[in-house]
């Protein structure tokens, strides 16, 4: 589903109550997937500059408990092109390196939920490329994408929520 | 090792890992408590009680702890990585019990620095104010890491942290000085024991509702 408006319009505060980051202070809102089956990609890329690209999603596959995480972590660094850069703290990276390394986070537990806020900000185009790759490879997985430019994802998008 | 005890040795190893690589806690924590009680050394007079000495001390530890405390959350908070910790789904107590596993290690090597000096420059150290000053960590620490939590999340968070830690930690600062030159140190140590286990049970089931809006 794509989430699309203007700035201000809500998209990012959708996203963050269908992640269960802030609480509706109104209505109802019932995500029925458990906490560890969410991805969420923010504005930020939630991992630790002084850490390297491979700790940090250690880090996240240990608190998600992935029997195998370091393999999965390098398959992911590998497939978005930071393999080279693993061992390198993320404090060196490049805004499209830090997007990638987030996007790896999202994807690292194999979620059902994915909640991604402009995904492809700061992304060249062998990244733009990757990540519609990596969302074809999860045809079950439910996506809300939030998004000002919906073009890209407009042929794969099932439902389209313009929020004004 | 239970899956709980791995996300806290997880998250606790995290913390002093990225001390390791930016050194910008421990050292300032060490230089400020040199520094005062050099400082408390020429400001008392000559003379002066065990009593006022052993204060100085508690007052000198509680600083350094609200200095460490100041930056413990700073790395979640500069990068929004207490998000991620959030939406993991281990047990969010988690998080507080490792981030006050941290904050009591960098605690307990600012006073190994700060006990020889206050030997050195007020008066032999007792059993009863190691006692008393190893199980005040327990209380800083857990109350420190809950406030500084609830800080972070804030705008005026340099202000807000030291208003609130500083009122809650003052029955510690009774008891440790009680337990240093009282006759009976025994039932402040058990004054410092009783707090610590209550503010760390507060403090372990409140975390959840901190870092959630």
């Amino acid at each position: 589903m794509l989430v699309t408006g203007p700035n201000g319009s809500g998209k990012t505060t959708l996203l963050r109550l269908c992640a269960g980051l802030y609480a509706p202070t109104g209505g109802e809102l019932d995500v029925d997937v458990p906490r560890g089956s969410i991805g969420f990609l923010g504005h930020e890329p939630l991992v630790y500059r002084e850490l390297t690209a491979l700790e940090n999603l250690d880090l996240y596959g240990r608190l998600y408990r992935l029997p195998e995480r370091r393999e999965r972590a390098g398959a992911l660094l590998e497939r978005f092109g930071l393999w080279r850069a693993r061992n390198e703290r993320v404090a060196t990276f490049s805004r499209g390196m830090l997007q990638r390394l987030a996007l790896c986070r999202t994807f690292l537990h194999d979620p059902d939920l994915l909640l991604l806020d402009e995904p492809f900000d700061g992304l060249d185009a062998e990244g733009v490329e990757l990540l519609h790759a990596e969302l074809a490879e999860r045809p079950d997985a439910t996506a809300l994408v939030a998004t000002h430019d919906p073009e890209g994802l407009a042929s794969r998008a099932t439902a389209q929520l313009a929020l004004t | 090792m239970s899956a709980y005890a791995a996300d806290v040795a997880a998250l606790a190893r995290k913390d002093l890992l990225l001390e390791l690589r930016a050194r910008d806690t421990l050292p300032a924590m060490l230089l400020f408590v040199v520094s005062a009680l050099t400082v408390f050394h020429f400001a008392l007079p000559d003379g002066s009680s065990e009593r006022a000495e052993t204060g100085l001390l508690w007052i000198a530890i509680v600083f350094t702890a609200l200095l460490g405390l100041s930056r413990a959350f700073i790395a979640e908070r500069e990068q929004g990585v207490l998000d991620g910790l959030v939406l993991a789904p281990c047990d969010r107590s988690a998080i507080w019990l490792g981030k006050t596993l941290g904050v009591m290690v960098f605690l307990v090597l600012a006073e190994l620095v700060a006990l020889p000096a206050f030997a050195l420059f007020f008066h032999p150290l007792s059993w009863e104010l190691v006692a008393a000053v190893a199980l005040a960590n327990l209380g800083i620490a857990a109350i420190g890491t809950l406030l500084a939590a609830m800080a972070a999340a804030s705008r005026a968070r340099e202000l807000l942290l030291p208003l609130l830690f500083l009122p809650l930690v003052i029955p510690v600062v009774i008891g440790g000085v009680g337990a240093s030159v009282a006759a009976n140190p025994g039932s402040f140590l058990a004054f410092l024991g009783l707090y610590d286990a209550v503010f760390a049970i507060l403090c372990w089931a409140s975390f959840e509702y901190v870092v959630t809006e």
